[in-house]
């Protein structure tokens, strides 16, 4: 069964963009090893020569026209939105 | 309630009297915790445009619900979580919108677990639901301040989603028709996405035919979701006589609560007495359907959750110096636990070095369980079963153990993983008086089949 130390669940939070606070983490471990020791399971079954279903309806190459959809929305309202704008731009804190 | 009833009550007073009353039996019942927020203002304009005649239709003043990761004007869309807690949806989702082109009447939002990951409606950040029947048990999920508030009778309908079973099991635990269309009936346009190759939305409903009137209103292809279906669905006026029904004994071991058995096993007796065939089939890849589910959704929900980032939209941490701290400290703040568990299963199971033994043998076997299904649907038009392995259970039994909880969509996430139409309509309740559905399954586009099946048996 696989077991999940605390620097995996710091390298998925890592992957998963989450600054997890030191409480939940030992929690975190315990149930993701519950989790996909669960899921393991799926191992005993024999899946060669089976497809991959990745959608049920079939559908594929779905066209519309090319048309302009007026979704009644202002870039304004959207700014609005952001937690912090200036001169019609989401404002961010500094990258590098 | 029934939105027959509603529409009589209208006609014999106004919408407006109708929606003040309605508003007034929602805050009587808060208690339950089944709303976030009310609507009242937008709901009361819209009332008395209905009393001018200026809106019309065939659900003209009904009032109803939504789940609040329906984006709909007149309060917050929070899906239940502090990310979006402020987050006024710029547009109305699709079923909306064609809701509202028939003239009803939203009148609030309902709690549901946040971004529907659960079964309970406990993840809610804003605190959980209590059950209709009896507060001090859940009232299932995610969709489960929807099913309540039904159930309460305080509207004849409100709109859930179901990506393992969250309209269904709701519905079970409050004694309430609750649907899940085959997969692309309805536009998931505007409702906040969780695992995009099984979500549907569908509704809750207090009978079968306000659920076929609902759904007739909302299904059909929408440019602006490409998985929609081409329009199918039309009500049928009848049952089909004599219908090839599989019970499934898969999902009535002696671990399924004996009422549970009892029940199943008499709506099976009643479909015989009515001249259907009813017979015992196998489904063995049911047993693998949780598994293959807990790799799938959160694979698929890891992806879709990546947008709350604190940039454009809902909530941002304060006192941020770096992008990266931005982006980590928002999520951790934003999310509930249990969402970070699925985005945290999600990422590992679609990590390099672990994709092929996870992800693709996930994906391999859901082909295994589509196969028995449509095995089984070359005999039998219809597969009924229980919809949960037991009745509501108690507030805060189940939430110190994930798997424990999980374990409680073990019947649904099935017909979610195959695409299938399936119906958890009420059949009665347990020893104690606690409600419990019937799930009706059928092949995919059979939805109105199942639904006239489903009203045939209602007053048997």
């Amino acid at each position: 069964m696989t077991q999940i130390t605390r620097d995996d669940v710091l390298h998925l939070a890592q992957l998963s963009s989450l600054e997890l606070s030191e409480p939940e983490i030992d929690g975190l471990r315990t149930d993701i090893s519950n989790i996909l020791g669960y899921v393991e399971q799926l191992s005993k079954l024999d899946t060669n020569n089976i497809e991959p279903t990745y959608q049920v309806t079939g559908l594929s190459n779905v066209w519309r026209n090319d048309e302009v959809i007026n979704y009644g929305v202002t870039r304004e309202e959207l700014l609005a939105r952001a937690p912090e704008s200036v001169d019609f731009q989401v404002k961010v804190p500094k990258v590098l | 309630m029934t939105i027959s009833d509603t529409l009589q009550q209208i006609k014999d007073s106004s919408a407006r009297a109708v929606i003040e009353n309605v508003i007034k039996l929602a805050k009587d019942n808060a208690d339950f915790h089944a709303l976030l927020n009310l609507t009242e203002e937008r709901a009361l304009k819209r009332a008395d445009e209905v009393d001018a005649g200026k809106i019309t239709g065939k659900l003209a003043g009904v009032p109803f619900v939504v789940k609040d990761n329906f984006l709909a004007f007149g309060a917050p869309t929070t899906a239940a979580s502090k990310m979006l807690e402020n987050f006024d949806a710029p547009l109305q989702a699709t079923a909306v919108e064609k809701l509202e082109a028939e003239g009803a009447i939203c009148i609030g939002k309902a709690n549901l677990d946040a971004f529907a990951h659960g079964g309970s409606t406990e993840n809610s950040a804003f605190g959980p639901t209590k059950n209709a029947i009896d507060p001090t048990r859940v009232a299932g999920g995610s969709s489960g301040g929807s099913a309540a508030i039904t159930a309460l009778n305080v509207v004849p309908f409100a709109l859930g989603s179901d990506t393992g079973g969250s309209i269904r099991q709701p519905a079970s635990f409050n004694g309430v028709v609750g649907i899940k269309p085959t997969y692309g009936t309805i536009s998931r346009y505007g409702v906040v996405a969780m695992a995009s190759s099984t979500d549907v939305i569908g509704s809750f409903t207090t009978n079968v035919a306000d659920a076929e009137l609902v759904m007739e209103i909302m299904s059909g292809r929408d440019v602006r979701d490409m998985t929609t279906l081409p329009d199918f669905f039309k009500i049928e006026a009848q049952a089909s006589p004599k219908q090839k029904i599989g019970l499934i004994k898969d999902f009535m071991t002696d671990a399924v609560d004996i009422d549970v058995r009892n029940r199943i096993n008499e709506y099976a007796d009643k479909l015989r007495a009515d001249g259907h065939i009813v017979e015992e089939v196998n489904l063995p890849m049911a047993e693998y359907s949780l598994a293959i589910y807990y790799i799938i959704v959160p694979a698929e929900l890891s992806s879709n959750l990546a947008r709350y980032d604190g940039i454009r939209y809902g909530y941002r941490a304060d006192g941020i110096k770096t992008l990266a701290e931005l982006y980590g400290q928002t999520r951790d703040q934003g999310f509930v636990t249990e969402n970070k568990r699925r985005i945290m299963i999600g990422s590992y199971v679609l990590s390099s070095g672990f994709f092929d033994a996870y992800y693709l043998q996930a994906q391999k076997a859901r082909t295994l369980l589509i196969n028995e299904f449509d095995e089984l649907f070359k005999t039998y038009d219809v597969l009924i079963g229980p919809v949960a392995p037991t009745p509501a259970f108690k507030l805060g039994e189940n939430t110190a153990d994930p798997i424990k909880m999980y374990m409680c969509d073990i019947m649904t996430v099935p017909a979610s993983l195959v695409g299938l139409p399936a119906i958890s309509v009420p059949a009665g309740v347990s020893e104690s008086g606690l409600p419990i559905g019937v799930q009706l399954m059928g092949p995919m586009r059979s939805d109105a089949k199942l639904l006239a099946l489903a009203r045939s048996m209602e007053t048997k």
